[in-house]
């Protein structure tokens, strides 16, 4: 228990940051003081971020674990340094952050806080619960592509979110085993079934596959979407309105099982971290996932055998234009304590030099597209011009679509439809049912 | 969930203590009696020793419980005024029968964990007890082997037994020598990997059952297995007609923390995949449904509200028999 803070009495900044809003301590029902240190703890929540003085602006962040602690640390050093004026930033652990938003943003949320764009942010501009920031986007909008722009942009025309940082998913692959076979990166499906083809007679299994996290097979199925139908029907569908049990995203299913023998068997069975260290021993030839697989590969020399493509094209009236690359960013509290400081906090958050400074630290890619690019290693580069041509940016399903929806049905269907690829009838009707009496019915 | 749970396990240790109590101060004194004797400082700190948890009890458990059966009336995503709040009447429980595929697993799942709590891991649990109890060589390295596990979080059991049952780096599948196709996909497969991950939930459960019965054991006259073995009885018949009788209070404490157990389990399984696939459990149901932004408030009020009607079955049956033996006594 780490709530040292008598109940009723306001925590400084630094505590509510060290103790994470005191919100993942888990509650003992046999030690009743502790309970109720807990729920001072709780009134703790509330307090945080509330006092903000003419000359400070305060941030919401879940940048807990250090290299992104840092890179944010050093980015609102460097406003602090500008401006004058102090940055308080409040973190909480990623997890706790995300189970806790819908409270936190509902008590006294700090000015400033860090969030996904994609429907994700657009929900709570919809719930109030977020200011617009149109202003912000006047005058920093110039550093941003389109594509990044439409991502920030809620329903109604109104900028709501300022990206920071994206990762794109892609095809990864290692450099070493490509070169050894004679294998080149496809360009469309029958060049990838093919080359799949190829892999499995050479004894490796072509896609690796973990899907027991429930997330990992969302990003197949949103390439396989948006590469059929495109980006504007993906979007439509996550937003509810067009039928999963059309032929569309029947079709999408039923190519999706033709691929199902090329990815690695028993997948339902299996950790993202599990399938990535089958790629690592060479002993699956490709993976769909998304940049971060870096991490997995520690050593420098398997780390530089790394490469990706991007995900092959489908149709060719629709092409491959469209990225799937989840944007993390700011956004601001419907009615912050001290919207000037705010605004302006957003508009340095906005530049080029922003995104630089995070980016030297944590090895993201900047979404302000005049980032400075020297820092960036061989895969943040391609990320970047992958992401820079494309004309739409998707989120990721958990960001593009209602969180309850894809939580609560998208996650166990796509597993049901991985145990069970024959029932493509059962599963779309069951999606559709299911997101009618989610969605709000038109 | 816990919370449901929590009744039932605190009238449990009460009256295993109301009883020893009066184990201890004998029958000379009848209840009236001794609150005549009470002074005016003793009645306040009484009633203030009921009232306070009578307090927590009804505002941390009963209301919360009562509004969560409201709610499940109800559409509501969590955010906006209370006036927003669609009342639905039934349909949250009319879609999860009807359009809610992981309902069914999840009963299924939730009754079958009971069960195998029930007839496998706590007879099992009774059984290590009795042979610990022997003093057979290396009696303490054996019990803290059993016990082991239940200092272990049942998360932290997830990922122990998940690196175990791994299809391609497991142990298990190692052990076994099975290699390339003819692995099993212990975890993965949604007709088998209910039974293993009971297998890890009963290794936990087995050691805390053993180890409330083995200090039960060791109030056990020694009398009780002497003038046993003196009409002739056998190992066998000594124990199901002298020591299990004479272990009563142990064994309903055994039997509501089997229930409480069985109806708590979570953890294991939301490590292993979030309840999903085979693994569903009323409980996962119910947090992937209210945390976090996937706030179907209302849907998932409905799950719990299932969950707390079959803790309420148990907990009935529980105080009926409770006051059915106080009313003998």
């Amino acid at each position: 228990m780490s709530a040292r803070s008598r109940a009723g009495q306001p925590p400084t900044p630094s505590q509510c940051a060290r103790q994470g809003y005191g919100l993942h301590t888990p509650f003992s029902r046999r030690t009743l003081l502790h309970g109720l240190a807990g729920m001072g703890a709780l009134g703790a929540l509330s307090a945080c971020g509330s006092q903000v003085g003419p000359n400070e602006v305060s941030v919401g962040s879940r940048a807990t674990e250090d290299v992104p602690r840092e890179a944010l640390n050093a980015v609102m050093d460097l406003y602090t340094q500008q401006s004058g004026v102090d940055v308080q930033i409040n973190a909480t652990d990623p997890n706790t952050w995300q189970e806790q938003i819908n409270s936190y943003l509902q008590g006294k949320p700090d000015d400033v806080f860090q969030w996904f764009a994609g429907y994700r942010g657009r929900f709570f501009y919809e719930n109030g619960l977020v200011s617009g920031m149109n202003d912000v986007w006047d005058s920093v909008g110039s550093g941003f592509s389109d594509a990044f722009k439409k991502a920030s942009t809620a329903d109604d025309g109104t900028q709501i979110f300022l990206p920071l940082y994206y990762y794109p998913w892609a095809v990864f692959y290692r450099r070493s085993v490509f070169e050894k076979n004679g294998y080149t990166p496809p360009e469309n499906m029958e060049d990838f079934v093919a080359l799949c083809q190829d892999m499995q007679s050479a004894g490796l299994t072509p896609i690796a596959f973990g899907a027991s996290d429930g997330w990992p097979q969302m990003g197949t199925f949103d390439y396989l979407n948006m590469r059929m139908h495109g980006y504007q029907f993906h979007m439509d569908l996550m937003a509810g309105n067009e039928r999963w049990d059309g032929e569309e995203v029947r079709a999408v299913f039923e190519l999706w099982a033709d691929l199902l023998p090329y990815h690695q068997q028993s997948a339902l069975g299996r950790t993202w971290q599990t399938a990535a260290q089958s790629l690592l021993r060479k002993e699956s030839g490709m993976y769909v996932m998304g940049l971060f697989l870096n991490q997995q590969f520690t050593d420098p020399e398997d780390a530089e055998d790394l490469d990706f493509f991007n995900f092959p094209e489908i149709d060719s009236q629709i092409g491959a234009t469209a990225v799937e690359a989840p944007i993390d960013g700011f956004m601001m509290r419907s009615d912050p304590v001290n919207r000037g400081n705010a605004t302006e906090l957003l508009t340095f958050l906005g530049t080029a030099e922003a995104a630089t400074t995070y980016v030297k630290i944590d090895a993201q890619i900047g979404a302000n597209k005049n980032t400075d690019t020297s820092s960036y290693d061989r895969l943040q580069k391609k990320s970047a011009d992958l992401v820079t041509n494309a004309e739409n940016i998707s989120q990721f399903m958990d960001r593009d679509t209602r969180p309850d929806f894809a939580a609560t049905v998208m996650l166990p269907e796509l597993s049901r439809f991985l145990a069970n690829p024959g029932n493509i009838d059962g599963i779309t009707s069951s999606i559709q049912a299911q997101a009618d009496s989610i969605f709000p019915q038109r | 969930m816990a919370t449901t749970s929590q009744p039932g396990e605190h009238t449990g240790e009460l009256d295993r203590e109301h009883r020893e109590g009066q184990d201890s101060s004998g029958s000379a004194s009848s209840p009236n009696g001794k609150l005549q004797l009470l002074s005016g400082k003793d009645r306040t700190v009484l009633t203030l020793m009921v009232a306070v948890p009578a307090v927590l009890v009804i505002g941390l458990v009963w209301i919360p419980a009562l509004i969560s059966v409201m709610l499940s009336f109800t559409k509501w995503n969590g955010i906006g005024p209370i006036s927003e709040i669609q009342w639905i009447g039934l349909q949250n429980y009319a879609d999860l029968v009807t359009i809610y595929p992981p309902f069914v697993p999840a009963i299924t799942n939730n009754l079958l964990w009971l069960a195998v709590f029930f007839l496998i891991a706590t007879p099992l649990g009774i059984f290590m007890a009795t042979l610990l109890d022997r003093e057979v060589r290396g009696t303490r390295l054996y019990q803290s082997a059993l016990y082991l596990p239940v200092v272990l979080s049942l998360a932290l059991i997830g990922f122990i037994w998940q690196l175990i049952y791994s299809r391609d780096q497991g142990l298990l599948n190692a052990m076994l020598g099975l290699d390339g196709s003819n692995r099993i996909d212990w975890l993965g497969n949604a007709d088998i990997n209910i039974y293993a991950v009971l297998v890890a939930a009963s290794w936990r459960h087995v050691g805390y059952i053993m180890l409330l019965y083995l200090a039960g054991l060791k109030g056990i006259d020694p009398a009780l297995r002497e003038a046993a073995s003196m009409d002739g009885a056998g190992e066998v018949r000594t124990f199901f007609s002298v020591i299990l009788p004479a272990m009563q209070p142990i064994n309903v404490v055994v039997l509501v923390i089997t229930v409480i157990e069985g109806l708590r389990a979570f953890d294991i399984v939301y490590v292993i995949n979030k309840g999903t696939n085979g693994l569903e459990l009323l409980s996962t149901l119910v947090v992937s449904n209210v945390i976090g932004e996937a706030s179907r408030v209302g849907f998932g009020s409905a799950i719990a509200t299932i969950l707390l009607i079959i803790s309420l079955v148990f907990i009935v049956v529980y105080m009926i028999s409770i006051y059915r033996e106080d009313a003998t006594e």
